[in-house]
């Protein structure tokens, strides 16, 4: 399906998603309210089919924080970039996706560690790389650590 | 007195009579043992540490290294720097270990190595023990070996150890079967179960010539039962270093370390010397039926040499396959004993059965 | 198993017990530990515990520059270190629209092939004597000494390189370079005979591996398992003919798809890629053109505000690289989605009801490089 015709799709199917100009990918931000049912549509509708999701980054603009998932069908070679935004720093919360796609389980574990990034019905959200009484999420902008991090 | 190298029973007679001579019966017992004790200890512990060296050897030859020779002529001292290195180590205790039986386990392995080697001849007349029951005795006693692994492994209170000592001790029940059938094989061939008697009998051909196809067959599931009997090859997932670092043997260290290590080595030696001796016609040279020329030939060698070149033959069949072959898993290995090597082996004995009713061997 | 063990132990055999497959273990390849949750020897579920070597690569990365994040990007992955740097290298030269020279581009691919071809050299050696066949060991890394010794000549280190720039080449190949691969192509096609002999058509082997660890092509996609082991269980996923770079669309290889998905597969899928991987190279090493070995580019590199993905083939799956740039020397957020991170998290799923031995067949068959794992 070429980007023209599936951004009507996806417009279709999540009207207040918001289509961002000019990017690498077909580039939406959905509202985090409508992402786990948009997910579903997405894998199951064969004409859609995206089966894989090749990327699932959180990034921290400072004014909001923002989840970014990559994803691709193998059936039908299209791509698809969503991004979904949350401005509460300290209680951010997504739905996850791993029920959709089992990859996401780690990953939004490594989100919630480093970026601080809660996913509501996540099996087992607990920290990844650092210790469970870590303080503080080490990929935010505003992380100071004044005995790990050394600023030259 | 009149030395051959020959044979010994003229050297052994003359010790014998000499102690008799000048001490009272009861001491020249005691003195005797203690001889036989101190020789079958010094016999032990150098050719352990040959076998040791000889191993890192062969296996260096096979993965295209040169192995040790840093420590004396082609590392021939190796072995020697390891043992002083083992002797000076920590020996680390066990707070919640069993402390008695952690003691205890590696000298039962050590003990019964010993009493199995006793049983062996190993030239005409360098015989310590010569039983009428001979290979009756060293199965029985060699399986005494599979309580000291157990017990090492229960004692040392560490999960890793335990789950190795259970898999040892499934594994050598299992093929002390294997191993007991193949040579009721051999003692349906020869007749008797005297060690010294079996040699003898090989005088005109080593049995497994002899004995031709079951012969052949006992002797492949010998090589492979006694393989998985000592915990070698590719049957040494008790010890198997990539999956649960040392097995039963984890929490050993110093010279109880040591002692199953040359535990190991030993039981290799003794079971290529009982494939030797019983396969192989121990320590008779390689004669041909009729051929007196060339028996007479091959005479020249002393029985001693035979009997070492054999076993050192059979040994470096174990340790080639060893270092070729991946592990087998636990369930494969008692697969293998219990659904293919034990009907093998009661089959192999009544083809050798009918044989020898028949007469059908050479 | 039951019916055989008599120990005078309580009911060990019922129960579920844990075993910790710690940080340093023989046979993890790296510091992983693994919390196995056991019965008897049946693995019931199993908890990766990851982070021992987390170095936070991706936040240095949003203070170092674009040259200096290659020398990052070498130690994720580190035996795949040429093509991680080749993918920073591709995203920086597409956001800067900077065309390298053809001479690079053939460059690049040959040393990426060659880096596969050592990458899976040591995955066979360390899968064989996790399996217990020591010899297999000695003769994987013997065969990698010669590729080692090819890279020494020309980038001057034998195992992370920074050769890629963005641009281009940090200097020159060394004239013998041509020479001294096609020999090394001669010399590994007899020997690879050798491994086939020694591991691949082994009795044992086959056993300890057919039918173990099972993945479906569905859970493949889903848990995002590519490399040689997704495509062991039947998904396409080969970045090198999907979305090609380098000059991989000039050279003909096949993508070869297994069926079952088991852990004998996952090792034949390799040995495959062995082979493709020479016949690739074969085909660009008489052929490189003459040329520059670097593009023009200013001495600071400041990609335009933006996001840029770019995907490669590792060795051990696909490798993404994700930029968000405002327009700085440095990269805003740089994420790595590295492949040994989505394999690790079927480890749990394809183990469930096998052994410990099992375990690390499945292991050492998935080939993980733990680095890359927790950056």
């Amino acid at each position: 399906m070429d980007n023209a015709v599936l951004k009507e799709r996806i417009l279709g199917l999540v009207p207040d998603a918001e289509y961002q100009e000019n990017k690498q990918f077909l580039t939406f931000i959905i509202p985090p309210a409508k992402m786990h049912e948009l997910a579903f549509k997405l894998k199951s509708e064969s004409d859609l089919a995206f089966d894989y999701l090749f990327c699932l980054t959180g990034v921290d603009m400072v004014k909001f924080l923002e989840v970014v998932y990559h994803l691709e069908s193998t059936t039908h070679q299209h791509q698809l970039e969503l991004k979904v935004r949350t401005d509460d720093r300290v209680n951010g919360a997504v739905d996850t996706v791993c029920d959709i796609w089992r990859t996401a389980e780690f990953h939004e574990r490594e989100i919630f560690d480093l970026l601080g990034i809660r996913f509501t019905n996540h099996p087992d959200l607990r920290r990844l790389f650092l210790e469970e009484d870590w303080i503080g999420h080490p990929l935010r902008k505003d992380y100071v650590d004044e005995v790990n991090i050394v600023e030259l | 007195m009149n030395f051959s190298i020959y044979d010994f029973t003229s050297f052994t007679q003359w010790i014998d009579k000499f102690l008799y001579d000048n001490l009272p019966a009861f001491w020249a017992v005691v003195v005797e043992m203690t001889i036989i004790g101190i020789v079958v200890l010094l016999f032990y512990a150098l050719v352990g540490l040959f076998l040791v060296y000889a191993e890192r050897k062969v296996c260096a030859f096979m993965q295209n290294r040169v192995g040790p020779n840093r420590v004396g002529p082609y590392g021939f001292f190796q072995t020697i720097a390891d043992l002083f290195k083992l002797l000076m180590k920590e020996l680390v205790y066990i707070k919640n270990a069993d402390k008695l039986l952690f003691n205890i386990a590696p000298f039962i392995v050590i003990i019964a190595s010993f009493m199995a080697i006793a049983a062996i001849p190993f030239a005409k007349g360098l015989h310590a023990i010569d039983f009428d029951i001979g290979i009756l005795y060293v199965i029985a006693v060699s399986s005494m070996g599979v309580v000291g692994i157990l017990l090492a492994g229960w004692s040392s209170n560490n999960k890793y150890s335990l789950i190795g000592a259970m898999r040892s001790g499934a594994q050598i029940v299992s093929y002390e079967l294997s191993v007991g059938l193949s040579l009721v094989t051999i003692i349906i061939l020869a007749g008797t179960m005297q060690f010294s008697a079996i040699v003898e009998g090989q005088a005109n051909g080593w049995f497994i010539f002899k004995g031709h196809i079951p012969a052949f067959i006992a002797f492949i599931v010998f090589l492979i039962a006694s393989t998985a009997e000592t915990n070698r090859g590719p049957f040494d997932l008790a010890e198997a270093e990539s999956e649960l670092t040392a097995g039963f043997h984890t929490e050993y260290s110093g010279i109880k370390f040591a002692f199953f290590f040359l535990a190991e080595y030993m039981n290799m030696f003794i079971v290529a010397s009982i494939a030797a001796t019983v396969f192989l016609g121990g320590w008779m040279p390689f004669h041909v039926g009729g051929w007196a020329g060339f028996n007479h030939i091959m005479d020249f060698i002393p029985p001693f040499i035979w009997y070492i070149g054999k076993t050192f033959f059979v040994i470096w069949v174990m340790m080639w396959f060893k270092w070729t072959f991946p592990r087998l898993r636990i369930d494969q290995l008692l697969t293998l004993e219990w659904k293919y090597l034990l009907p093998i082996n009661l089959v192999n004995i009544l083809i050798m059965a009918f044989i020898v009713l028949m007469g059908w061997h050479f | 198993m039951k019916e055989i063990i008599n120990l005078p132990v309580k009911n060990v055999e019922e129960e579920e017990y844990h075993i910790n497959m710690g940080p340093q273990h023989p046979s993890t390849h790296g510091v992983l530990r693994l919390v196995v949750s056991l019965q008897g020897e049946i693995v019931k579920n199993l908890k990766p515990h990851c982070g021992y070597i987390h170095r936070g690569i991706e936040k240095m990365c949003e203070k170092d520059t674009y040259p200096q994040i290659i020398h990052l990007t070498d130690r994720m992955d580190y035996l795949s270190a040429h093509i991680n740097n080749h993918a920073v290298c591709l995203l920086v030269e597409k956001a800067l629209e900077v065309e390298v020279p053809e001479r690079v581009k053939y460059i690049r691919t040959i040393v990426d092939e060659l880096n596969r071809i050592a990458s899976h050299q040591l995955w066979w050696c360390s899968f064989g004597m996790d399996m217990g066949g020591l010899t297999c060991f000695f003769y994987g890394l013997r065969d990698r000494e010669k590729i080692l010794d090819i890279f020494e000549e020309s980038f001057g280190s034998r195992l992370l390189h920074s050769y890629y720039t963005p641009g281009g080449l940090m200097m020159d190949i060394h004239p013998d370079f041509q020479k001294n691969v096609k020999a090394f192509i001669k010399y590994f096609r007899k020997k690879i005979k050798d491994y086939d002999d020694l591991l691949t058509g082994n009795v044992i082997m086959q056993l300890r591996t057919k039918g173990v660890g099972i993945l479906s092509k569905e859970d493949a996609i889903s848990y995002g398992v590519t490399g040689p082991s997704g495509r062991a269980s039947g998904f396409s996923c080969d970045v090198r003919k999907h979305h090609p770079y380098g000059v991989y669309d000039k050279a003909d290889f096949k993508e070869i798809l297994g069926t079952t998905g088991d852990t004998f597969e996952r090792y034949m899928m390799r040995m495959h890629e062995m082979h493709e991987s020479m016949k690739i190279i074969e085909q660009l090493i008489d052929n490189i053109p003459a040329g520059d070995y670097t593009a023009k580019m200013k001495a600071v590199l400041k990609l335009p505000a933006g996001e840029y993905f770019q995907r490669v083939e590792a060795a051990r799956g696909e490798l993404g690289v994700y930029v968000v740039s405002d327009g700085n020397k440095s990269p805003y957020r740089m994420k790595f989605r590295s492949p040994n991170f989505s394999n690790l998290s079927v480890l749990d799923h394809i183990s469930r009801g096998c052994k410990i031995a099992d375990l690390v067949a499945i292991g050492g068959s998935l080939d993980y490089v733990i680095p890359d794992i927790d950056r």
